[in-house]
């Protein structure tokens, strides 16, 4: 996100020290409209006007973040993505940074449920709202029917997006628990795999899918 | 001893074997051949760390941290052809949370955009990406060439001072004999020139890495394919002893040949570490991951004859490629098929742009692109089935087998002839073949240690590239002492432990395979003795004895694997394995590795859109250990190669010499949606070479797979694209072009 945040920096209205809220949520809202979140914006404005805080940065913001059914309290600044307050504040590295930019879903969570690329959100926009990590999916303590699908179908190999096509495909099997082939391919349509693991991932979704018959 | 049976027998293809005389056996096992039962090597074993990466538990550099963690990030030119005139690092130094920085700007020239100027390290990421910002560089900026046809023209600008921007040519071969062969009366000549372009590794985890000191001992956890030639190259460039430096690789996001040793990032990395006293990570961001590796592209000249009975003459190709500032392109062709005569002549040729590196099977994929089109234009020419030329004139004895077997899984009856299909949606079929060397090598070696627990631990100090090392070394010890793979704990990815090989030219597995069978058999005769001591037999009479499916077998008594562990005389035993030179060169069945491809595709005529409908890939790696991760391999490799054939460019602003698409966006790879239908057929070829017989299987697959697409699209349309990525444009102007130069 380097480039905006150089626009932000040289940005006209610098009114007491810095970024104004307007230039926060315009960039804010760009990242949030790009993934359809718009209503994500409104929220993070409406939980700003709440706190009675006009400004939001360009320090650090102290924000609640709910992740994995746990609240965390963290200290990120407004252009901190939701990938990078999960790896770098609250360690939880399962979800990766690769592309930065959407293109490859392998920093795929949940946020109330709906997979989403967690380096197109800033942490600000997800408070509130429900964060679900790959690590908060896992069990304690043993693996999902689907991850256990992963293993035995050899759908990894350097596994680096994996994590990220665990989110997608257990999204899809929650909302279609019999999804077809095209189904399943279209649910990781955003998901990238350079080692080309995606029939064994297909080949996962269907084992799962027919265990839960 | 009895001779060794090597060949093959598998379903759906005819049985081959050869016998030869078995080495004469030292101290170590018996070869595997035909007549070995195995037990647990061919079978599918789960990866022992998938439950890590399923779960997000795997912990990769990237994820490594540490309390007091900084961060560090290189800056680069945004010139491609420039010299640095000033650089002033103060403001940057200046600024709040910025820790160490560093003009890296050596020399001050500047011969690829994103070429590295200076360096910070940061206590945030928002800090450094603030301070970045601040570093004021003066360039003297000129005009840069980014393409071969720019390079090699009157009055280029230089690239590399006054050595010219081509190197001088290699050549192979005899000119005169192959001039003779197309002389040769009533020889059918071709001539047609091909082009590849530059495809990046786009490896998932970027390059980079983790440093962190403990007085003058440095660990570092590197995003890399060679733990070892890490530790060398970076205590070289440190100036410090190896013994001093200890790599980590627990698990390593995607290499494909682009990570071998330490970068300048990395050593940027330790020395910011060292100067500030604090753990610091540096990992390239995407636009830098592209600028960290690639496959150079090629431009290839080809004549080739052939009889009209289809017994191929002559080949000569003349190719051009550029590996940016690096060198390193070239191309495999001709290769596979026999020739009566062969000259090549190959040139670099500098541009301004980043290094080439290896890329998986470097220089065959493009070599197979226009070889394998060459002989389809010949078939053509002739009027042969392409698949028949294959047969007349490829000399390797599983090959011949596999181009059987690969013509019944894709259909090749149904192929018709080109161009001829009705409707705008036309379907063609194309095959190419792949080859590869027994790749496995000396040098490595393999740790087991045995607990009067019962505890099984194989240790090797190589990381796993994706390929299943863990998995591989814990099979291998398994079929030996009698488990199951999931029975073994393996510790892979730490220079601490035992010497293991870099993951280039599909040399891990062949490598390690040996010296670990070597470790689990020396381990198994350390617990037969034990169980001897225990049930007091004397040593001499266990000859028979033998650990089968968790039992101590052929002893006076039959005792578990965990009883015969109790027995050992001290807490742990250990044995370990080495592979020397003479461990690989063991008798074989064939001298190279053998695979071949075939693609059905569906082209759009209207639209010029190609969708890959399915691909058959038989693949012999030697002896199969895991047919699991080995099809993954197989998969894998033809995935890539359909995203090579059909998506892939680097591309590069011919004005600045900046990449046009740095992203994952603009950088197509190919997704689930054109996935095509693959059927991958891991062919185990029982092949001596070693005493395992493993061989080869990360490149080869990864040869043919462009070229099958490239001979299908031209069946399927009857016009040929000679050029990678085969895009829409390209096919709609080979179906513009004027019927003579269509084929």
């Amino acid at each position: 996100m380097k480039s905006d945040q150089t626009s932000l920096q040289s940005g006209e209205e610098q009114p007491r020290g810095g970024y104004s809220r307007r230039e926060v949520l315009r960039t804010a809202g760009a990242a949030a409209a790009f993934v359809g979140l718009s209503g994500a914006a409104a929220q993070g404005q409406e939980a700003e006007s709440a706190e009675g805080d006009p400004w939001r940065g360009p320090g650090a913001l102290a924000l609640t973040l709910r992740v994995n059914g746990k609240a965390h309290k963290v200290q990120v600044e407004a252009r901190t993505t939701l990938l990078d307050a999960l790896r770098d504040r609250l360690e939880l590295t399962g979800s990766k940074r690769v592309c930065d930019r959407g293109a490859c879903g392998a920093c795929t969570v949940w946020i109330d449920d709906e997979p989403h690329n967690a380096c197109l959100l800033l942490a600000i926009e997800v408070e509130g709202r429900e964060v679900t990590t790959i690590e908060g999916l896992t069990p304690a303590g043993g693996l999902s029917p689907l991850q256990t699908s992963f293993c035995q179908e050899d759908a990894l190999q350097c596994g680096f997006c994996t994590p990220g096509m665990v989110m997608s495909c257990a999204a899809l099997l929650k909302r279609t628990p019999q999804p077809s082939d095209r189904q399943t391919r279209e649910a990781i349509a955003g998901n990238l795999c350079r080692c080309g693991t995606y029939p064994h991932v297909l080949a996962a979704v269907q084992r799962t899918a027919g265990g839960a018959k | 001893m009895s001779d060794l049976r090597l060949g093959f027998h598998a379903e759906g293809f005819p049985r081959a074997e050869r016998r030869v005389e078995a080495p004469p056996q030292g101290a170590g096992p018996r070869p595997w051949d035909l007549d070995t039962p195995l037990a647990q090597v061919g079978g599918d074993h789960p990866r022992l760390e998938a439950p890590l990466k399923v779960s997000g538990q795997a912990r990769y550099s990237y994820d490594v941290r540490f309390p007091n963690l900084i961060y560090a990030r290189l800056l680069g030119s945004p010139h491609a052809n420039a010299r640095v005139k000033r650089l002033d690092l103060s403001a940057a130094k200046a600024h709040p949370g910025v820790l160490y920085a560093e003009d890296l700007s050596r020399g001050g020239q500047i011969r690829y955009a994103g070429q590295a100027v200076a360096g910070l390290a940061a206590t945030s990421e928002e800090a450094l990406c603030d301070a970045l910002d601040l570093v004021v560089v003066e360039y003297e900026v000129s005009a840069p060439v980014t393409t071969i046809e720019a390079a090699l023209a009157e009055g280029a600008p230089a690239v590399q001072g006054s050595r010219g921007n081509a190197s001088p040519p290699k050549r192979q071969g005899d000119l005169a004999k192959v001039a003779a062969a197309h002389a040769t009366p009533g020889a059918v000549v071709v001539e047609a020139t091909y082009r590849t372009q530059v495809q990046t590794h786009s490896c998932l985890e970027s390059h980079g890495s983790v440093a962190k000191w403990e007085g003058d001992e440095l660990t570092v956890y590197a995003s890399t394919q060679g733990t070892f030639a890490t530790q060398g190259s970076l205590a070289r460039a440190l100036g410090v002893p190896a013994s001093k430096v200890r790599v980590i690789t627990e698990h390593m996001g995607g290499g494909f040949g682009s990570k071998f040793g330490a970068d300048l990032w990395d050593v940027f990395c330790a020395q910011a570490a060292k100067a500030t006293g604090r753990p610091c990570r540096l990992m390239l961001d995407r636009a830098e991951e592209h600028l960290a590796g690639n496959r150079p592209d090629s431009i290839q000249a080809c004549k080739f004859s052939a009889t009209r009975e289809g017994k191929l003459l002559g080949a000569e190709v003349r190719a051009l490629g550029t590996g940016g500032v690096g060198g390193g392109a070239g191309v495999a062709n001709p290769m596979i098929y026999r020739f009566q005569a062969e000259f090549s002549e190959q040139r670099d040729v500098a541009t301004h742009a980043s290094r080439a590196r290896a890329f998986r099977a470097p220089r065959h994929p493009q070599g197979s692109f226009a070889l394998e089109g060459m002989l389809d234009e010949l078939a053509e020419a002739i009027g042969m089935d392409p698949l028949a030329l294959r047969l007349a004139n490829d000399p390797h004895p599983v090959r011949q087998a596999q181009w059987q077997r690969g013509a019944e899984l894709i259909g090749w009856s149904q192929r018709k002839p080109s161009g001829s299909g009705a409707g705008p949606l036309k379907r063609g079929f194309g095959l190419a073949g792949a080859r590869w060397k027994h790749n496995g090598r000396p040098g490595s070696a393999v740790l087991v240690r045995v607990s009067r627990e019962g505890q099984v631990e194989v240790r090797n100090g190589a990381q796993d590239i994706g390929s299943g090392a863990r998995t591989l070394l814990a099979t291998l010890v398994a079929e030996e002492l009698g488990l199951a793979p999931s029975q073994v704990s393996v510790a892979i990815g730490d220079t601490r432990d035992p010497a293991g090989p870099a993951s280039g030219g599909s040399t891990t597995s062949p490598s390690l395979a040996p010296p670990a069978r070597e470790a689990g058999f020396r381990a198994k005769r350390a617990l037969i003795e034990a169980a001897a001591r225990g049930l007091k037999v004397s040593p001499d009479e266990t000859a028979g004895w033998d650990l089968v499916g968790g039992k101590l077998r052929g002893a006076p008594k039959e005792l578990s694997f965990a009883q015969v562990c109790a027995l050992l005389p001290t807490p742990t035993v250990e044995a370990s394995g080495r592979g020397e030179r003479e461990d690989f060169r063991l008798p074989r069945y064939a001298d190279e590795v053998a695979g071949c491809q075939f693609a059905e595709v569906e082209v759009d005529v209207e639209l010029g859109t190609v969708r890959v409908v399915k691909v058959v890939a038989v693949q012999d790696c030697g002896t199969v250990v895991n047919a699991l991760t080995a099809r993954s391999q197989i998969n894998g490799a033809v995935i890539q190669g359909v995203s090579y054939a059909l998506f892939e460019e680097r591309l590069l602003d011919p004005h600045s010499g900046r990449q046009i698409n740095p992203d994952l966006l603009g950088y197509k790879i190919l997704g689930a949606l054109d996935l095509p239908e693959i059927v991958a057929v891991p062919l185990s070829v029982s092949n001596g070479i070693t005493a395992t017989g493993v061989s080869s299987l990360g490149e080869p697959p990864a040869v043919p797979t462009a070229a099958a697409i490239g001979n299908a699209v031209a069946n399927a349309i009857g016009a040929r694209v000679r050029s990678l990525p085969i895009t829409p444009d390209k096919v709609l102007a080979a179906l513009a072009a004027p019927q003579e130069q269509k084929k």
